[in-house]
């Protein structure tokens, strides 16, 4: 069997192993955000939003959905790689790993993969979810919003890496979502349009990197965004060569996995 | 078989921690050898271990495998080497067959060739039975002979085994024992360490001792066996006696009423002893070593050092 080969029975073998790890475990990976979901699109959808009127013209639960799917992409994605590589640093089953002859690149491949195809696919479940509460769904440009839900999810994903390989402890992998992520997506547009913000507010959350995801993830559903697509999609691409160039930095030299 | 399974040059291995390791190892372990790797805890025995399979990383030196450098490229040195490490180190949560599938993966042996070869490491080390358990449901010996399928798994030319039997009951470690010495046979090259000396005697051709990140001894076991001047015996008689009895040159002592304690020299013939013994009508039922032969020996070693 070639080199090739052998790197891609590998690879397939560890994305296998991390979509069956998600899967087993089901009832809290699968189930929470379309619970979650689902009490978002009652209360801010269906109760307060006619309240509420329009945001950008949309009527407020249409303008919230890209918002929650991408919440929920982000923070399973993220939470899916840093519990499962910090798990088998914790649990020394990364020694399966670092042993066998699996270059680097396929390692990070692997469990990105993983959190890649977790995040997608609860992506679909909140939007199917949505479905129940707004049924008459049009998106605006399928492939910008498939393609911003991958390079989200891999994004996230290699957030999510850097994060478990310099935990050393359970707190550690969950400081960054609940002190760190969940703020920046809750003011990062999911539920109102920066427009409505004063002119400081709205600079300010200029700086927020979440706004350029959501935003174009919403271009992507809807067709209106508060942000530049290209320096968007830019920003994103960008940010997932300096991640994934850092990542197999640490792996390389063995920063948290080797001693 | 005249080549290195593996080849250790002045290795050196310093932790963030300022712990110096290792302050410059030279080994070598030739092709089809058994060998032991000895030491107290903490003398460097893991570390080394941790370096050969990429799990630690090294301050300095070379290690080959089979003439494979690993700096060079430890992809071709990996494949043929498996670990046996000392602590548990797979998914408790897994089924006993998806771990050792999933480490052939790792391998790059496909899933239908993986499932084969799966069956036949798991009938042989008798896990088949358990295949679709968790891991974590297994006792302590089953998941060291897990650990022993997954290291076997690709069929490595090299096995490296840190205290496979420790916490295992005496008849699993003579299975576990019978089954080395059949891997070895049939062409495996095996490194042990383990705190059991009397594995080390019984299995091992070969030995070499670290203590404080430095090689003491290096030697075939035979050889660092002839090297004790003293035995010790106990005998069991078939009647007890209130003092031991008293024979020209051999030092005798009374363990218990039942049991002599004699200790002979390497020089001195054991038919001396039993001659005089049937002179004064002592019967003499059984005889044993009074404690492990190397262990006396690793213990001096040790202390002098």
């Amino acid at each position: 069997m070639s080199k090739n080969n052998e790197i891609f029975v590998s690879l397939t073998t560890l994305i296998r192993k991390e979509i069956k790890r998600y899967l087993r475990i089901w009832v809290q990976t699968l189930v929470p955000p379309a619970v979650t979901m689902s009490l978002y699109f009652v209360i801010f959808g269906s109760l307060i939003g006619p309240r509420i009127g329009t945001m950008d013209g949309l009527d407020y639960i249409q303008f919230m959905i890209p918002g929650l799917i991408m919440m929920s992409v982000i923070t399973n994605s993220y939470a899916n790689v840093v519990s499962s590589f910090y798990s088998v640093k914790f649990q020394k089953s990364i020694e399966e790993l670092l042993i066998s002859p699996m270059p680097n690149w396929a390692i990070l491949t692997g469990f990105v993969m993983g959190g890649v195809s977790r995040g997608i696919l609860i992506g679909f479940i909140v939007f199917c979810v949505s479905l129940f509460f707004y049924p008459t769904f049009d998106i605006a440009n399928p492939v910008l919003t498939i393609l911003v839900l991958i390079l989200t999810s891999i994004l996230f994903s290699l957030m999510g890496f850097i994060n478990a390989i310099f935990a050393d402890s359970f707190d550690d992998i969950s400081i960054i979502p609940t002190f760190v992520l969940t703020p920046l997506i809750y003011l990062g547009g999911v539920f109102y349009s920066i427009n409505i913000l004063p002119d400081i507010w709205r600079s300010i959350s200029m700086a927020n990197p979440m706004l350029y995801v959501v935003n174009t993830f919403r271009e992507g559903m809807l067709g209106v965004s508060d942000v530049s697509i290209p320096f968007a999609l830019s920003m994103i691409v960008l940010f997932i060569i300096i991640l994934a160039s850092a990542c197999l930095f640490f792996l390389h030299r063995g920063t948290g996995t080797r001693q | 078989m005249n080549q290195f399974a593996l080849e250790i040059t002045d290795l050196k291995k310093t932790y963030d921690s300022g712990v110096v390791a290792l302050k410059g190892i030279n080994l070598t372990v030739k092709e089809g050898d058994f060998f032991a790797l000895l030491g107290p805890n903490g003398a460097g025995k893991s570390s080394t271990i941790g370096i050969i399979a990429s799990l630690v990383t090294k301050s300095s030196g070379k290690v080959k495998i089979y003439n494979i450098d690993t700096d060079e490229n430890f992809p071709d040195a990996k494949r043929i080497l498996g670990v046996v490490s000392q602590e548990i180190n797979f998914n408790n949560f897994e089924k006993v067959i998806d771990i050792v599938t999933t480490q052939a993966g790792f391998y790059g042996i496909p899933l239908k060739e993986a499932l084969y070869k799966t069956e036949l490491i798991l009938k042989r080390l008798g896990l088949w039975d358990k295949r679709d358990e968790q891991a974590r449901t297994l006792s302590g010996g089953f998941k060291r002979r897990l650990m022993i399928a997954k290291a076997l798994i690709h069929e490595p030319k090299l096995l490296i085994l840190d205290e496979p039997t420790a916490g295992v009951d005496i008849e699993l470690r003579r299975e576990m024992w019978d089954f080395l010495k059949e891997i070895n046979a049939n062409g495996t090259t095996i490194i042990l360490t383990t705190h059991y000396l009397e594995e080390a005697e019984q299995l091992c051709k070969n030995i070499a001792i670290i203590d404080h990140g430095e090689l003491i001894e290096n030697t075939t076991m035979k050889n660092l066996l002839s090297r004790l001047d003293v035995q010790g015996f106990l005998l069991d008689m078939d009647k007890s006696l209130e003092s031991p009895p008293a024979i020209a040159n051999f030092k005798i002592a009374l363990e218990d009423p039942l049991t002599l304690n004699v200790e002979i020299k390497k020089d001195q013939s054991i038919n001396q002893l039993f001659d005089q013994l049937t002179e004064q009508g002592i019967k003499v039922l059984s005889m044993r070593n009074k404690s492990n032969r190397l262990e006396e020996m690793f213990i001096e070693m040790v202390n002098k050092k």
